[in-house]
């Protein structure tokens, strides 16, 4: 097929007309959806991962076969985790499947991180922090946590950036989202719902990046004065 | 079990695997070639090594399935529209770590290497590309994983693959069909992070891997 020919079936590449017709309709709320299921997705892979990245920076044999089955997890392409997962009794079709494939894919950067950041508090200040006579909760929430934060947030920001991405996938599951758009505007041949779902899925991708880098650096005053 | 088993005996589905492999392969070989010389070109450059991984960066937020989905209206159904979408995809991964590693080799050693008397093209091959090798590796790994990944969505625009048995088992509510072509995706992707991880040792060269096993 020339490239005249497919210009004719598909018509122009945006009719302007349309996005501002359904705008209030349908953009906005697929832009909502998705902004709400890769929230949720973090908020609950960052309650699982927290014990879970402070257990293994404790026991540091766990830390290897956490991070194999997360890293396993990580690996499955999300269409197949998608289909396994609506198999499982109780998932089923729908946005849950589609949370707990995202919420899989974000456990080993998340792990990952809250383990490095843990692990590059000095020694000393934990030290300094016993000397003190802080409880052993104390120092995790009031030394070790919050010096390892810039850390964790950096973690949180890839799997954000990640799970915006594959979120889009999920509308092929009815997880709905900005993905709804993609796929309805293959299946009518519309590029306008193609174009308009791509780009503001990589804006929220870039904005949520953009913003969360903003948050790690304010964490993290001594990195910027050491760049100036 | 047995089920889903005998889906893998059916007659279309080595050709299946077959097109999800080549494409797979293609694409990535392609984005190499692509993206490797782009860096080796701006490796001297700070501000041409900080274009290439921006790009990189704004490449890797695009959705797969957005750039498959676009590659529609512009190209067409088919293989070829596939394969370029999978290029495009497999190529920041690559750019993003090929540029970061031979920009991080330091400045002392290839000044040195400078001061010894090397050319410009032994600096390359004897210093730069060992030093940035475990980098470059890992962002091929990245990459090449993603692409077996995206290389399911190629079903979407008419470029075969397994993911067909996936949709096909979601249409016809087959769950053996489905997951069929979901389990062989997935251990076609952990093979393929394992191989990549293998290749990835393989060419670390010896003086970083002992330098790494004293810390």
């Amino acid at each position: 097929m020339s490239r005249i020919n497919l210009l004719q079936t598909y018509g122009p590449l945006i009719e302007w007309d349309w996005i501002s017709e359904n705008f209030v309709e349908d953009i906005l709320p697929a832009l909502q959806g998705h902004i709400f299921l890769s929230a949720v997705s973090v908020a609950i892979a960052l309650a699982i991962s927290l014990p879970l990245g402070i257990l293994a920076a404790r026991y540091r044999t766990a830390y290897a076969p956490v991070t194999f089955v997360t890293g396993l997890l990580y690996t499955i392409p999300s269409l197949a985790m998608f289909g396994i997962l609506i198999t499982v009794p109780g998932i089923g079709i729908g946005p849950r499947a589609v949370i707990v494939a995202l919420v899989a894919y974000s456990l080993l950067v998340l792990i990952r991180n809250v383990v490095a950041g843990l692990d590059a508090v000095p020694p000393e200040t934990i030290d300094a922090a016993k000397g003190m006579g802080l409880t052993p909760a104390q120092i995790l929430f009031g030394v070790e946590l919050p010096l390892a934060l810039p850390v964790i947030v950096a973690g949180i920001r890839i799997a954000t950036v990640t799970i915006i991405g594959i979120a889009t996938i999920g509308a092929y599951i009815s997880g709905g989202g900005l993905g709804k758009m993609i796929f309805d505007g293959i299946n009518r041949g519309f590029p306008t719902m193609i174009i308009t779902g791509a780009v503001l899925a990589t804006a929220l991708a870039i904005v949520a990046d953009v913003s969360l880098l903003a948050v790690e650096r304010r964490l993290r005053p001594w990195a910027r004065t050491r760049r100036a | 079990m047995e089920a889903i088993f005998e889906v893998t005996q059916r007659p279309n589905f080595p050709e299946l695997l077959q097109t999800h492999i080549v494409l797979s392969v293609v694409s990535l070989l392609i984005a190499i070639a692509i993206a490797i010389p782009v860096s080796l070109a701006v490796r001297n450059t700070p501000l041409g090594s900080a274009i290439a991984i921006n790009i990189g960066n704004v490449g890797r937020a695009v959705p797969s399935i957005a750039i498959l989905a676009l590659a529609l209206p512009v190209l067409g159904f088919g293989f070829a529209p596939s394969l370029l979408a999978l290029t495009l995809l497999a190529i920041p991964p690559i750019l993003i770590n090929a540029a970061t590693g031979l920009k991080e080799v330091s400045r002392e050693v290839v000044d040195a290497a400078r001061g010894m008397g090397l050319s410009e093209a032994q600096i390359l091959s004897r210093i730069q590309l060992p030093i940035a090798m475990p980098v470059i590796f890992a962002g091929i790994r990245t990459s090449a994983v993603q692409v077996v990944a995206a290389a399911t969505l190629a079903t979407f625009i008419g470029g075969g693959g397994l993911g067909e048995l996936i949709v096909e088992g979601l249409q016809r509510s087959d769950t053996p069909v489905l997951l069929a072509g979901s389990f062989t995706i997935a251990l076609l992707a952990i093979a393929t992070e394992l191989i990549f991880g293998g290749l990835e040792r393989a060419f670390t060269p010896k003086g970083l891997r002992l330098a790494r096993k004293k810390k």
